[in-house]
């Protein structure tokens, strides 16, 4: 269950998604959840603490206890810049410190509506042209798929690993490291 | 003093901001027998206040929170600070992010990979030895290498430089061995010295404050590969770690975070205390015999200003480095994405040469200088994913990695010359969250920056075709007429060495502070960050400050504030 997208939504932005990072031989962005990770993201703080930053220091992955799983805790100021992010200032006066602040989810859901609910039912060329008519939402969802993609698989995305595997990046690998030779040889 | 108002508890000193200068100036007065309250205005995820032997677990290798979520800080929400190129742009071209070297505890030691060079001798006395440039406040250091040399060599032990003495033809004499010998050479380091030698260059491994061995009760770098931008899981980066654990330790530092100064109390020359607003928005001030502030050259000035200070010197001459980057693709993968980030430098574009000389002729400038080159690479999947394009090419790019597995990068830290008219000063309407004035920056390259990253880029170029590359590029930072940005591609210089904005002087003519840091016009204002630099070299600005930070605040112990 989407938390912030509603199942709709979710599938038109997960249809974008398998656009910008297609699957191919290898997995793309449909399979390592990158719309899990957009969605987790403008729905953080549906979560306790807020998914903003996954903890440390170890995932567990290469040893050591796995902690990236319990998210930081939010200090008031962080709280305060992360809702007014991904929420907007919305006429609250402490937010609009400088002014209204337009939020990410505004911008999400604009952007949906400007790609159409029909997007869904275009094939792949008309799915292009679509998102290229769109170009700012398009980078902007392009820029949080690659995060989603390519970034640890705690903040939603890049499940079972595949956006690393497929790259040939080791991801995380505190506390193990490199030896010396792994380093300096070819 | 309203009831929101807590008592003051009275310390010898306030010092303002917990990064490496503040932190060297805290243990040099904690061990002169001082008190110190340390505050930092960004959060603490470093070290057990309490119980400073234990260092906190929120680093990791995580590349969303270090460089897409702003966890070190400053939150350009929270904290923007304004830009632009010249007045002719109005009074701000751009607000949001202006260089953010973090802010919190351990400040900007905590992201950086820790490179640590001295800086020259002919650093300390550039216009003697070079002359002056039209347009450029260039002046000598007031005091020479030879000054600092002891402070440099015990800078190094505090926070554990691991180096190979003689290494650098070009290097300052030192008094001994660095602490520990270098660490691994990464991969694509062993490439690029080889071409650098054979077309003349003296590559050398860099000075670094990444354990090599076990060093002061923190492990060795395991070579993991998030080190610049990232704090270190297993605190193997000593700077400023370990000066903060032997401050907390002797009992007589408190070290507050989330706090922030709003105001250096003055009366009849001489501060007497600070305004600081804490975590919970309240307000109350202490007092204290000394104020040391080691801000940042953004922060420093901005603090100087909200408290009145006059001198015409403040928040001007800010230096950043002009850096060139000098980039190439590799036939095969070269592991950027294992190692310290970058473990070789070049310092021959810092010295004068016969084709230097006709290059700055050419350009109808005296002379020219570079600055020190990073043999580096790349490691982060997200940074590269963001350079390629969506769409069917998308995974063949990535899959081919020409930005980050195959890539082979040269960074050139350019000397930046001094400008009057390059200047911080406060945003006549842009507020921090506090409701505070933030720091305007206006800047631009001086044109000596442009001829020597044009003259010494070709070098680079040559070395990485000498190397065996499949195509070069070359971009700088900042990049003047490109759109603004918070990136590195902007006219923003994205380099975290900034510098110059409390100038020292001799006299109250030619500078804010003296030639130990203390302010004019309220001599037990210490300041212990890089805004003293007269001039900004062309090496990470860290052991310097550190070193300086370190004399400065003997002398003002010894003097008694």
């Amino acid at each position: 269950m989407p938390v912030f997208f509603s199942d709709r939504q979710y599938e038109i932005v997960r249809a974008v998604c398998a656009r910008l990072i297609p699957t191919d031989a290898d997995a793309g962005a449909s399979e390592a959840g990158v719309v899990d990770y957009i969605d987790t993201f403008l729905g953080a703080f549906s979560f306790d603490p807020p998914r903003i930053w996954a903890g440390g220091p170890f995932s567990g992955r290469r040893g050591g206890a796995a902690s990236f799983g319990a998210f930081t805790p939010l200090s008031a100021l962080d709280e305060l810049a992360w809702r007014t992010r991904i929420e907007g200032s919305r006429g609250r006066p402490e937010r609009e410190f400088n002014g209204p602040v337009i939020g990410l989810q505004e911008r999400y859901l604009e952007g949906l509506a400007r790609l159409g609910e029909d997007f869904v039912d275009l094939d792949g060329e008309g799915q292009d042209d679509r998102l290229r008519s769109v170009a700012e939402f398009t980078d902007l969802v392009y820029e949080h798929a690659c995060e989603g993609m390519y970034g640890p698989p705690e903040y939603g995305g890049n499940r079972d690993l595949v956006g690393w595997r497929y790259i040939g990046f080791e991801g995380d690998v505190q506390p193990a490291g490199y030896t010396d030779a792994e380093v300096s040889q070819p | 003093m309203s009831a929101g108002v807590n008592p003051s508890r009275d310390f010898d000193a306030v010092v303002i901001g917990s990064g490496p200068g503040g932190s060297a100036a805290a243990l040099a007065l904690i061990e002169a027998g001082w008190s110190v309250l340390l505050v930092e205005k960004g959060r603490n995820h470093l070290i057990d206040a309490d119980d400073p032997s234990r260092l906190l677990g929120d680093y990791s290798n995580d590349e969303i929170k270090f460089v897409s979520r702003h966890f070190l800080g400053p939150d350009p929400f929270l904290e923007p600070r304004t830009f632009r190129t010249s007045e002719a742009e109005g009074d701000r071209a751009y607000v949001g992010e202006v260089n953010s070297i973090p802010t919190t505890v351990g400040g900007g030691g905590v992201h950086a990979d820790g490179k640590t060079p001295r800086f020259l001798e002919e650093d300390f006395r550039l216009l003697s030895e070079r002359g002056p440039i039209d347009g450029a406040t260039l002046a000598d250091w007031p005091f020479g290498y030879e000054e600092m040399e002891p402070y440099y060599a015990e800078a190094e032990r505090l926070i554990g430089v691991a180096g190979e003495a003689g290494s650098n033809p070009f290097a300052a004499p030192r008094s001994g061995p660095f602490p520990m010998p270098p660490g691994a050479p990464m991969y694509v380091a062993t490439l690029t010295t080889a071409a650098a030698e054979r077309i003349g260059l003296h590559p050398y491994p860099a000075p670094t404050a990444a354990n090599s061995v076990p060093y002061d009760g923190r492990p060795a770098c395991n070579n993991c590969g998030f080190c610049a931008f990232f704090g270190c899981p297993i605190h193997a980066k000593g700077d400023p770690v370990a000066m903060l654990q032997r401050a907390l330790a002797s009992g007589r530092c408190r070290l507050e975070a989330e706090t922030f100064a709003s105001r250096i109390l003055v009366r009849n020359g001489r501060a007497t205390g600070v305004e600081l607003i804490g975590p919970e928005g309240v307000a109350r001030t202490e007092s204290a015999r000394a104020v040391v502030v080691a801000a940042g050259a953004f922060e420093t000035p901005r603090l100087l200003l909200l408290s009145g200070f006059q001198s015409d010197w403040i928040g001007r001459n800010v230096m950043f480095h002009f850096q060139t980057f000098v980039v190439g693709a590799t036939p095969r993968p070269i592991h950027g994405h294992r190692g310290r980030a970058v473990t070789h430098l070049h310092d021959d574009h810092l010295i004068a040469d016969p084709a230097s000389q006709r290059a700055a002729k050419e350009a109808g400038l005296p002379w020219i200088r570079g600055g020190m080159v990073e043999h580096g690479a790349a490691g982060h999947p997200i940074l590269e994913a963001k350079i390629h394009s969506w769409g069917p090419g998308h995974k063949d790019a990535m899959r081919d990695s020409s930005m980050r597995a195959r890539m082979v990068a040269l960074t050139m830290q350019g000397e930046d010359l001094p400008q009057a008219g390059n200047r911080v000063d406060l945003d006549p309407l842009i507020r921090d969250v506090r409701g505070v004035p933030v720091a305007r920056t206006t800047y631009q390259p001086h044109r000596h920056e442009l001829a020597a990253s044009a003259h010494y880029s070709k070098q680079l170029v040559e070395l990485l075709e000498v190397t065996g590359v499949d195509w070069t590029m070359v971009a700088t930072s900042p990049w003047p007429g490109m759109p603004y940005s918070g990136g590195a591609i902007s006219p923003i210089p994205a380099s975290r060495h900034v510098m110059g904005t409390v100038r020292m002087a001799d006299g109250p003519s030619g500078g804010s502070c003296d030639q130990w840091g203390r302010m004019f016009e309220a001599p037990n204002v210490l300041i212990a960050d890089s805004s003293p630099f007269p001039t900004g070299s062309g090496y990470g600005p860290t052991l310097t400050l550190v070193a300086l930070a370190l004399r400065n605040a003997r002398a003002l112990a010894s003097a008694g504030a």
